[in-house]
């Protein structure tokens, strides 16, 4: 087989060459210290920071409201137990929407074992947080509000800018997860008024291993890990120069290519069309709030892994939400949370979009699509059961 | 993660479909746990003397199924209720941890088929006594708390 279909984009991307062409000098050449007082020092130095304003200036802030990290899921992690340690005096109350990546939830129970309360915000069966729903879940002690920008597993794009009105008029700090988001829409911090967002790399061509965390200036966050004062004292570590470099070379690139979006969401429209006309199928989420190339579909009677499987041998790549395919025997809270049942969250298929997705490639999955699903359908005793009916 | 012996029992599952007046039929799992199997015999003279198998489920449930299959076919009863999960995972080369469940359900299912012959024919047995058809209550552990 040599057909070779990538439609997993929201599991990682490829490095661009011209995103590995602009790191490459800081791996041989600009290789030093950006802490060291000396010249090989303050070459790197002025690179970081030349770096940390391209950053802000494509999500609308400061240079020095920009903080690097290892990844999406660091900066996650710092953001709500930063806020939480920094803020507990005040209360111990979160309020986090119920489909959030297991980054954050994750953290959450973490948190809760630590005496903090969470409150579990769900969102409407279109996939969509509302801002009444967390107006109606905040207390008098709540310290913090999560809501992710983009679901990782739908795509759905929450009203973030009305949910930090309601947050910054009760002067909570609000946190939203953009890993999906930047790099795929436009993000600005400043016009949608989160105090803190954070973004991984590897979703938009940059390396794997580097991410970054917004944090408005003035708002109190604790320490994440301690150590020689870099990132203004708030994350020790020597700064990943070359993969920082890489990342706002990748970043810029991916701006570059927003006025292609209305391309890629007709493209993503074709193939949820034509993957809705196969029986037992339902699209999950909101068509019209989501990420321009994010699909989610689930197929009656049959099991994702299995599916995921045969389209492997098919030459196509995607996702799935089903259990099967991780160590937990639980499918996907996301498609729990918006009311697919459990049976049918079982089958269910993510494929996630670039720009570089072809219309061969959509006519190739759905030519593809329909006929693996058969097969596993021919070999199901639900689907007789359903065919009988 | 899987082996070639199961990626081909996967790909080309052998003794797949429903039989035509199978002498017994037995199920187990269910929806919602992600995988059923359903096991049909033709059972003459005490010999297996045909096997077929419709499965919902993952990579492994698939290829559990058709080996499980496999192995009882041209056997007697009293072979076919030696059949361990044991034997199906060795037969495939092995199984990733969190799928060994799936073999233990090929077991299952056969040994509910022999059950259902049995109680056709009338004959006692104490086959899979107390198995009220949700694998939630044996082998799936649920990690979340």
């Amino acid at each position: 087989m040599n057909k070779k279909i990538y439609a997993d984009n929201a599991a990682t991307t490829p490095v661009l060459p011209e995103v590995v062409d602009a790191m490459l000098p800081y791996f041989t050449d600009n290789w030093g210290n950006p802490s060291s007082l000396y010249s090989v020092g303050n070459r790197a130095k002025t690179a970081l920071e030349d770096a940390r304003g391209r950053i802000a200036a494509q999500l609308g802030c400061e240079a020095n409201e920009i903080y690097f990290t290892s990844c999406g899921t660091e900066a996650d992690n710092w953001a709500i137990k930063g806020t939480a340690h920094a803020k507990q005096a005040k209360g111990k109350h979160i309020v986090c929407s119920a489909y959030e990546h297991h980054a954050v939830t994750h953290t959450m129970k973490s948190l809760k074992k630590d005496g903090f309360e969470i409150t579990y915000v769900k969102p409407t069966p279109e996939g969509i947080i509302t801002p009444d729903a967390i107006k109606e879940a905040i207390r008098e002690d709540t310290i913090l509000v999560c809501v992710m920008y983009a679901n990782n597993e739908i795509g759905t794009i929450n009203p973030i800018k009305q949910i930090a009105e309601i947050t910054r008029e009760r002067k909570i700090t609000f946190f939203s997860d953009g890993v999906q988001a930047v790099g795929h829409i436009p993000v600005n911090v400043k016009e949608l008024g989160v105090d803190m967002l954070s973004l991984s790399g590897h979703k938009f061509n940059a390396p794997k291993g580097v991410g970054a965390l917004y944090i408005r200036r003035g708002l109190r966050v604790d320490t994440f890990m301690d150590g020689g004062g870099q990132e203004r004292n708030k994350r020790g570590g020597t700064e990943n120069l070359p993969y920082i470099i890489g990342m706002a070379k990748a970043l810029e690139l991916a701006a570059e290519r927003f006025t292609e979006n209305d391309k890629l969401t007709a493209l993503r429209n074709r193939l949820a069309e034509g993957l809705s006309k196969i029986p037992y199928s339902r699209v999950n989420g909101s068509l019209e709030h989501r990420l321009p190339g994010n699909i989610n579909v689930a197929f009656e009677f049959v099991e994702g892994e299995s599916l995921l499987l045969l389209l492997d041998a098919n030459g196509i790549c995607a996702s799935t939400g089903s259990a099967c395919s991780s160590t937990s025997l639980e499918p996907s809270h996301v498609l729990l949370s918006i009311g697919v049942p459990v049976e049918v969250a079982h089958g269910s298929l993510r494929f996630s979009l670039s720009h570089d997705n072809t219309d061969e490639d959509v006519d190739y999955i759905l030519e593809t699509v329909p006929k693996v699903v058969e097969r596993l359908r021919m070999m199901s005793p639900l689907y007789d059961a359903a065919e009988r009916k | 993660m899987y082996s070639e012996k199961v990626m081909d029992h996967f790909s080309n599952p052998r003794n797949v479909g429903e039989l035509e007046n199978a002498d017994a039929i037995g199920e187990v799992g269910n929806a919602t746990c992600g995988d059923i199997m359903r096991i049909y015999l033709k059972i003459d003279n005490n010999i297996i003397t045909d096997v077929s198998f419709k499965t919902f489920g993952c990579g492994a449930a698939i290829a559990t199924s058709s080996m499980a299959t496999e192995l009882i076919k041209g056997k007697s009863i009293e072979e076919a209720l030696e059949l361990t999960n044991k034997a199906v995972v060795e037969a495939l080369d092995g199984l990733p941890p969190q799928k060994i469940h799936c073999s233990v359900l090929a077991e299952e299912a056969v040994k509910k088929a022999i059950a259902n012959y049995y109680d056709k024919m009338g004959i006692e047995h104490d086959i899979m006594k107390g198995c009220d058809g949700c694998c939630d209550h044996c082998h799936h552990h649920h990690n979340e708390d």
